[in-house]
C-alpha cells in the first residue's frame, strides 16, 4: 500500500517531500500551515476515521513539498482518534521531515510532545513559534541552545509576521535531504525499565528492521498498547496477535518489572514522567524570564471575563451584539444583492424570449430553478459574510474557550461537553457551520450530541421567519409595547431553543448515546491580537463560500420540485394544493394548515424560503415571492385563517424541524453516516411535532382561542 | 489519606498546590498526565467558572480547566509559596 491508499496524501511525482506538521493545539500550528501553503490546500477526512485531514502544497527551491497537517494534540499516547492518527502518520506514513510546532510562550509543556515524536524518528524539526508573544512578555529563549540539547534544528518563527519561515523552509530541505542529520537526546528512563526491555526491544529489532525505533516500540508494547498493536498489523503486515514468541517475551519482561514491584500503572507513570522531566529540565536550561508576572494582563481580562457577576451577561451582550450586527447589517446588502440579481432574472427572460424558447422551458429554468437560486444567495450571503468574520475574530482573539469555560457546567448536567457551547453559537449563524465546528469536540460520543442537537439553536435563515412573525401576530397583540414584545418573543425562542438542546443531549446521553461524560480539560489560551486581514479571508473562504457552495448545489434543484409542484395540475389543482390538502387535518393538530407543512417541506434547501413559498401558496401563484410589508402580510395570513395560535405553532415548528439540506449533507460528510444522519432529521422533527401539538390542543382545551 | 493532602479541587482559588498522588486509572490517569501532572508538580488554582465548577488551574505554564470530577482524582499537598 502506498501513502495514498493508507493516509490519502496526493503525491504527484515521487520526487514529492512529505512533511508531517505536528503540534500542541492553540500553537499557531495553522498559521504556519496557511502561510506555507497559501490557499494551496485542501481538506478532508482521514480514511475511515472523523478527523479532519488537511494537506497543502508549497515549492521551495524547485523541490514540491506536500505539507500534511496532523490533529494538535498535547501528546502521541493513543488516548485519542486524534492522537491515533498523528501518530500512525508520523510512525507508518514515513514522512521525510516532521515539524514539531511549539509555543514559545509555554515552551516546556509543547516540547513534551517534541521529545514523544523524536523518540519516534530522527527526522524532526522543531519550529518555535510565536517568537513575537514571548518577546512581549518578555520571554527569552536560547534556540541555539535548544537546538544542542535536543540534538535537532530548532527554527524560530513568528508565523503571524511571516518571520522565519524562509529559514523553516530552508531547513526542512536541508533534514530532507540530508544536509542535516537529527540525532535526537534519548530519553533515559530508570535502569530498572532498561533492562527490563532490551530483549523485547531486540526483538522487535529483529522484526521490523531499523525502520522505527525498536525501543520505543518495546516500552509501548510491555506498556499493552493495543492501538499501536492495531496499527502495526495494518500498516505493516504483521500479524504481532497470533505472535506467541513475542508475548512470551512481553510476559516475561512484565514479571521482570512486576519482581521490582513495577506495576503496568506505574510503568506509564514511569515513562510520562521521564519524558516530562527531561522536557523541564531543558527548558529551564534555555527559557528566561525578565519579567514573572507576564501572564498578569491575561489574568485581569479573564477576572473580569469569566467573572461570577458580570462572565455571562458579557457574554451574552457580545454575542447578542453579534447577532444584531448580523441582522442589522445584512439588510442593505441583501436588498443590493436581490436587486441584482433579479435583474439577471429579467435580462435571462429576454434571453429566452429572443431565443424563441417554449413558455414553459423559460418558467422551469427562469422563475424556477434561477429565481430559488438567486433568493438563498441574497438572503443567505450578506449574513454570512458578516456573521462568519466577527465569529472568527472572538475566535482569534481566544475569547470562545471562556464561553465553554463560564457555561460548561450546564452541559456538564446534560452530559456533555462545555465545548457544545461554542458549536451553538456557531449555529446561530449557520448550523451547517455549527455542524463543522463539532470537530473541536474530542470525544465521539458527545460530538455526535452536539451534532444531532445542533439544529434547536435558530440559524440565520430562521431568525427573519421568527421576528417577521413576532412583529406580526406577538407584537401587534400587545399594542404600545410592541417592539419590546416582538424582541422579547424572538429571545424567549431563542432561549427555548437553548433549553430544548440542553434537554435533548440529556435525553441522547442516557438512551441511545449512553456514557459517562469523558474527561474534562479545556485549554485557555492567552488572548492573543487577531490578525484582522487573515480573519477575513479565512471566514470568506473556509466557512462563507463553502456553505453557500453547498447551498447552491441544492438550491437549483430545488427550485426545479418547487416549480413543478406549483404549476403541474392534477385534475384543476397543483400538485402543492394537492399535497396541502393531504397534510392539512394532520397540520390542523398542530396548530398548522397543510400549507405551512409543505412550506416546510419545500423548504428544505434552506429555511429563508419557507415564507416565501408560503405566500406564493396563499396566493395560488407560480413561483415564489415576498410582499412588499409586513401588513399586507398579516392580511394575506388572516385571509387564509390564521390566529395568534398559528403563529405561535410556526415558530415553534421553525424552531423545532428537520435540518436544512445543507446541514444535513453536512452532518452527512462529518459522520460518514446515514444512521446519524437520520437520528440528526427526526429528533428535531419529532420535538417540534410533540410542542406544537401540545401546544395547539393544550390553547384549545383551555378555550383561550 | 494522609492528614496534609486535600483533592485538587478544595483547593482555595489563588493558591499553589503540588502533585502527591493521581487517585484515577486507565485512560483517564493517562490524560492528567499528559497534562504533566507527574508527582511534585506545582499546580496553581486561578478561578471558579461563574457556577463555581470547572476550576482552571495554572499547569506548566499553561491554563487549563478541571472539571471536580478530574480534580477531585488529584491530591496535592498545599504549599505557601
Amino acid at each position: 500500500m502506498g501513502l495514498k491508499e493508507m493516509f490519502k496524501v496526493e503525491l504527484e511525482s515521487p520526487d514529492d517531500i512529505v512533511v508531517a506538521l505536528a503540534g500542541n493545539p492553540n500553537t499557531g500550528k495553522s498559521t504556519i500551515f496557511n502561510s506555507l501553503t497559501g490557499l494551496n490546500q485542501h481538506t478532508g477526512n482521514w480514511p475511515g476515521k472523523t478527523v479532519s485531514n488537511a494537506q497543502g502544497k508549497f515549492t521551495h527551491r524547485n523541490n514540491r513539498y506536500i505539507l500534511v497537517d496532523l490533529p494538535g494534540t498535547y501528546s502521541l499516547l493513543a488516548n485519542s482518534v486524534e492522537e491515533q492518527v498523528a501518530r500512525d502518520f508520523i510512525c507508518f506514513g514515513n514522512p521525510h521531515v516532521t515539524v514539531v510546532v511549539t509555543d514559545a510562550t509555554c515552551l516546556e509543556r509543547n516540547l513534551n510532545l517534541a521529545l514523544q515524536i523524536m523518540e519516534i524518528t530522527d527526522k524532526v524539526v522543531v519550529c518555535v513559534n510565536l517568537m513575537d508573544e514571548a518577546k512581549r512578555k518578555k520571554i527569552n529563549i536560547d534556540l541555539g541552545k535548544l537546538s544542542n540539547l535536543l540534538g535537532v534544528p530548532v527554527v524560530g518563527t513568528s508565523a503571524r509576521n511571516g518571520k522565519g519561515l524562509e529559514e523553516l523552509k530552508d531547513v526542512i530541505r536541508k533534514v530532507a535531504c540530508g544536509e542535516i542529520n537529527p540525532k535526537p537526546i534519548q530519553i533515559s528512563y530508570d535502569d530498572i525499565l532498561e533492562r527490563a526491555i532490551q530483549e523485547v526491544e531486540a526483538y522487535i529489532q529483529d522484526l521490523i528492521g531499523n525502520q522505527m525505533n525498536s525501543k520505543w516500540i518495546a516500552l509501548r508494547l510491555i506498556d499493552g498498547d493495543q492501538a499501536l498493536i492495531d496499527s502495526m498489523n495494518d500498516y505493516l503486515n504483521l500479524n504481532l496477535s497470533e505472535d506467541f514468541l513475542l508475548k512470551d517475551t512481553l510476559e516475561k519482561a512484565r514479571k521482570e518489572l512486576e519482581a521490582e514491584n513495577i506495576q503496568i500503572e506505574d510503568l506509564r507513570d514511569r515513562i510520562v514522567s521521564s519524558i516530562v522531566k527531561t522536557a523541564e529540565s531543558i527548558s529551564s536550561k534555555v527559557v528566561s524570564l525578565d519579567n514573572k508576572l507576564h501572564n498578569q494582563l491575561d489574568r485581569k481580562i479573564d477576572n473580569i471575563l469569566t467573572s461570577r457577576l458580570f462572565g455571562i451577561p458579557i457574554m451574552i451582550a457580545l454575542l447578542g451584539f453579534v447577532f444584531w450586527l448580523t441582522i442589522e447589517g445584512a439588510n442593505i446588502p441583501s436588498a443590493m444583492l436581490a436587486k441584482g440579481l433579479f435583474w439577471i432574472e429579467g435580462q435571462l427572460s429576454f434571453f429566452f424570449t429572443w431565443l424563441g424558447t417554449p413558455v414553459w422551458v423559460h418558467d422551469i429554468i427562469v422563475l424556477g430553478m434561477y429565481r430559488t437560486l438567486a433568493w438563498v444567495v441574497s438572503v443567505m450571503l450578506p449574513p454570512m459574510a458578516i456573521f462568519f468574520p466577527l465569529f472568527t475574530l472572538l475566535e482569534d482573539l481566544g475569547y470562545l474557550p471562556r464561553v465553554a469555560f463560564n457555561l460548561d457546567h450546564y452541559f456538564k448536567k446534560a452530559c456533555t461537553h462545555g465545548k457544545q457551547a461554542l458549536t451553538m453559537c456557531m449555529g446561530f449563524g449557520c448550523n451547517a457551520a455549527g455542524v463543522i465546528a463539532c470537530r473541536i469536540i474530542d470525544s465521539p460520543r458527545e460530538r455526535l450530541i452536539a451534532t444531532i442537537t445542533n439544529n434547536f439553536v435558530p440559524c440565520n435563515g430562521r431568525f427573519p421567519t421568527l421576528i417577521a412573525l413576532a412583529s406580526i401576530f406577538i407584537a401587534g397583540a400587545a399594542g404600545a409595547f410592541s417592539s419590546i414584545a416582538a424582541t422579547l418573543s424572538v429571545l424567549a425562542a431563542i432561549i427555548l431553543g437553548i433549553i430544548i438542546t440542553l434537554f435533548n443531549s440529556k435525553l441522547l446521553s442516557k438512551t441511545i448515546l449512553r456514557g459517562l461524560p469523558s474527561s474534562f480539560t479545556l485549554e485557555l489560551p492567552p488572548y492573543r491580537k487577531p490578525q484582522i486581514g487573515k480573519v477575513i479571508v479565512r471566514s470568506i473562504f473556509d466557512r462563507t463560500l463553502f456553505v453557500l457552495g453547498r447551498a447552491i448545489a441544492i438550491a437549483a434543484p430545488a427550485g426545479l420540485v418547487i416549480w413543478s409542484m406549483a404549476n403541474i395540475t392534477m385534475g384543476d389543482t397543483s400538485i402543492l394544493t394537492h399535497c396541502a390538502r393531504f397534510l392539512d387535518p394532520f397540520a390542523r393538530l398542530l396548530g398548522l394548515d397543510g400549507y405551512i407543512i409543505t412550506a416546510f417541506i419545500l423548504g428544505l434547501p434552506a429555511n429563508e424560503i419557507v415564507i416565501p413559498i408560503l405566500i406564493m401558496s396563499y396566493m395560488s401563484k407560480g413561483s415564489i415571492l415576498e410582499l412588499e410589508s409586513l401588513a399586507e402580510m398579516k392580511q394575506l395570513f388572516l385571509d387564509n385563517g390564521w390566529t395568534w395560535l398559528t403563529a405561535v405553532c410556526m415558530m415553534l415548528f421553525s424552531l423545532n424541524h428537520w435540518p436544512c439540506a445543507t446541514t444535513l449533507w453536512t452532518i452527512r460528510k462529518e459522520t460518514q453516516s446515514w444512521k446519524w444522519t437520520w437520528v440528526s432529521f427526526f429528533v428535531p422533527t419529532i420535538t417540534g411535532t410533540v410542542l406544537c401539538f401540545i401546544v395547539a390542543q393544550g390553547v384549545r382545551l383551555l378555550g383561550l382561542i | 489519606m494522609d492528614k496534609n493532602l486535600i483533592t485538587l479541587d478544595k483547593l482555595p482559588v489563588g493558591s499553589f498546590g503540588k502533585v502527591r498522588k493521581l487517585v484515577a486509572d486507565g485512560i483517564s490517569r493517562r490524560r492528567l498526565l499528559d497534562l504533566g501532572l507527574i508527582y511534585d508538580t506545582t499546580v496553581e488554582s486561578l478561578r471558579k467558572s461563574p457556577v463555581g465548577d470547572p476550576i482552571a488551574y495554572e499547569i506548566r505554564g499553561a491554563v487549563f480547566a478541571l472539571r471536580s470530577e478530574e480534580a477531585s482524582k488529584i491530591l496535592v499537598e498545599s504549599i505557601y509559596p
